[in-house]
């Protein structure tokens, strides 16, 4: 099994610095050509509602990034350490299987709950809004991101806790561990 | 690579030209821009995406936000985009029954005078 492992200060700067470095590993790890843009959106996605996440709780904790090869599979796992106060029963974990409807429907709504508990969900423009300001229009909801990343990405399992958010997402991969 | 933007008036709508990567870091600018023209009183825009390179839902974000604001006043924001990764991310998301998607600016000014 090999690991790559990035941790990042959550500054918006450095999110297409990461997805850079997945999309990379990706490629080294035998990820199909045509799953690339789906591997460096996903990504970039997760890293960005981390970053939000930090940004409005714990500026100076870093996000991390940790890339493997498991069972010839791509597996990348975004987490943060932004506290969520207590874990919601409703959705401890989420696994939002194919691309698609139910995909979708799966983020969503964990998306939904997590943001749910911390402001109101509704009045911004989404991940990262605070990075690119708030006139209090709704323009995009909450867990959009997340949304985003389901419809791309052929697994992906949000797993929200008291000490923070891990989203984990998988694409096949060819490359024998190394 | 960087965030590049321009624009300009062509038939009494304003056409932005967008090149680069739209994120969480680049698109505080777009959104500027937008925010920036609506305040001068265009209304009718055409957002040329043939040379984005990536969007994210931050990007998105920005679009309905200038699509929003262009329909307080009766506008309209059209897009040009005929790449097949920045158009699957309008599909995932639904967005293509939202905005107006052209194959160029021409066919994008057309169908709004058509419109009107």
């Amino acid at each position: 099994m090999a690991t790559v492992e990035v941790t990042f200060t959550p500054l918006p700067a450095h999110v297409r610095t990461a997805r850079l470095v997945a999309t990379a590993v990706a490629r080294r790890s035998g990820v199909d050509e045509s799953l690339l843009d789906e591997v460096r959106l996903a990504v970039g996605e997760a890293c960005s509602r981390a970053v939000e996440a930090h940004q409005r709780h714990c500026p100076a904790e870093p996000v991390r990034i940790e890339m493997t090869d498991q069972d010839q599979r791509f597996v990348v796992t975004v987490s943060d350490h932004a506290p969520t106060g207590p874990a919601r029963p409703a959705s401890p974990a989420t696994d939002t299987g194919s691309p698609g409807g139910a995909g979708t429907d799966g983020a969503g709504r964990d998306g939904a709950s997590r943001d749910g508990m911390e402001h109101d969900g509704l009045d911004h423009d989404g991940i990262g809004y605070e990075a690119i300001g708030h006139d209090g229009e709704s323009a995009i909801p909450a867990g959009f991101g997340l949304a985003v990343i389901s419809g791309l990405a052929e697994d992906v399992r949000v797993l929200s806790t008291s000490s923070g958010v891990s989203v984990r997402m998988s694409w096949p991969s060819t490359a024998a561990a190394s | 690579m960087d965030l590049k933007l321009g624009h300009y008036n062509k038939d009494g709508i304003e056409v932005v030209d967008v090149e680069g990567e739209i994120d969480v870091y680049t698109a505080l600018r777009l959104r500027e821009l937008l925010i920036d023209l609506v305040n001068k009183n265009n209304y009718q825009l055409v957002v040329n995406m043939e040379k984005v390179e990536f969007l994210d839902s931050t990007g998105l974000g920005v679009l309905v936000g200038g699509l929003k604001r262009v329909r307080a006043h009766d506008g309209s924001l059209d897009l040009v985009c005929t790449q097949e990764r920045i158009l699957k991310i309008f599909r995932i998301t639904g967005l293509t029954k939202v905005f107006g998607i052209h194959n160029t600016v021409d066919e994008a000014i057309a169908a709004k005078k058509s419109e009107k």
